[in-house]
């Protein structure tokens, strides 16, 4: 097969699946068991509303206030409830603390277990199978594609999520951060961080991204 | 289950590809899949791990070789005809059906 007929025969693949998705939501909308409407509010929700943005927040409250570290490391399903957070995918969380001697790092090797009300939907690759096959048995190596490379010495834990439990990584605190509000620590806090595959930003990270852009 | 969808120390699928500025969905078709399949969560004829179990009778190299969403749909299909709120042939009457309609319009 040519490349030309090979993209042709994926493109009317997608085309049937598409069309199979229109003919499920119509005939759901038209027996009434689905709101089309009720639809939009879920998509944007997810789309526009529940990401990253909230994960960061908790990571930096626990930077910032000690008290609020200890209880999110106790009981993160209650803490994060305190931002404001909670509900479908993440009713039952852990927090989990990179330190010097540990790094964390999340998997789902089943299918795609992820904190949404902190993290949103979890980016592509979370879900692909050369992630899930690997960071359970090659850890330091793809992290080392993240650009992560860890000292010999620091000890790699990774967590495999699973339908009722979900993790989120607490990086660690960059240097140099020390007089920084919480707003402004929340800018260092990634979403790839708080999976643990990077660390957080370093403010010159933060200044080169803004430059950047 | 001992299925295609348990990946943990599987070897031979490659570097892990990331996308730059990754948008949460890739195509409408996705968002609508997404949004049907957590409507339908919650409107309670199953739970998720009927959910999840459905998803995983997908056959071994059919999982392998389609993407996050397909997969999302194979289960909603599934769990749609299971539980008899739509059937067979049903949906494939009105794929027929948004075939023509949009064979019609484009020409």
């Amino acid at each position: 097969m040519t490349a030309r007929e090979h993209e042709h025969e994926h493109g009317s693949h997608l085309a049937e699946v598409d069309l199979r998705v229109r003919a499920l939501e119509s005939l759901l909308v038209e027996k009434g068991l689905v709101d089309p409407a009720a639809l939009d509010v879920l998509i944007d929700t997810y789309e526009h509303k529940v990401g990253p943005r909230n994960g960061a927040r908790v990571v930096a409250r626990a930077w910032s206030d000690p008290a609020y570290r200890a209880r999110l490391l106790d009981d993160a399903t209650g803490a994060i409830a305190e931002l404001g957070y909670g509900g479908r995918q993440g009713e039952h969380m852990m927090a989990v603390e990179n330190t010097p001697e540990v790094h964390n790092v999340v998997v789902c090797t089943l299918c795609s277990c992820y904190p949404w009300p902190v993290l949103g939907l979890p980016p592509a690759w979370y879900k692909s199978a050369p992630y899930r096959s690997r960071v359970v048995i090659d850890p330091r190596g793809v992290l080392a594609e993240f650009g992560l490379v860890l000292p010999e010495e620091t000890e790699v834990r990774v967590w495999d999520s699973t339908a009722e439990l979900r993790y989120l990584v607490v990086p660690q605190r960059p240097p140099g951060t020390e007089s920084w509000s919480e707003a402004e620590l929340a800018q260092l806090v990634t979403r790839d961080s708080m999976i643990g595959v990077t660390r957080a930003l370093s403010p010159a990270d933060l200044h080169a991204g803004s430059e950047a852009t | 289950m001992n299925g295609a969808h348990d990946l943990g120390g599987m070897h031979g699928f490659g570097p892990v590809e990331r996308e730059r500025d990754e948008p949460v969905f890739h195509a409408d078709w996705e968002r609508r899949c997404f949004a049907l399949t957590l409507a339908m969560g919650a409107y309670g004829a199953w739970n998720l791990d009927a959910t999840r179990y459905a998803r995983e009778t997908m056959p071994a190299g059919e999982y392998l070789t389609t993407g996050y969403y397909e997969h999302w749909l194979h289960g909603l299909q599934r769990q749609l005809i299971e539980q008899g709120l739509l059937t067979r042939e049903e949906i494939e009457a009105r794929m027929a059906r948004l075939r023509g309609e949009s064979d019609h319009g484009a020409t």
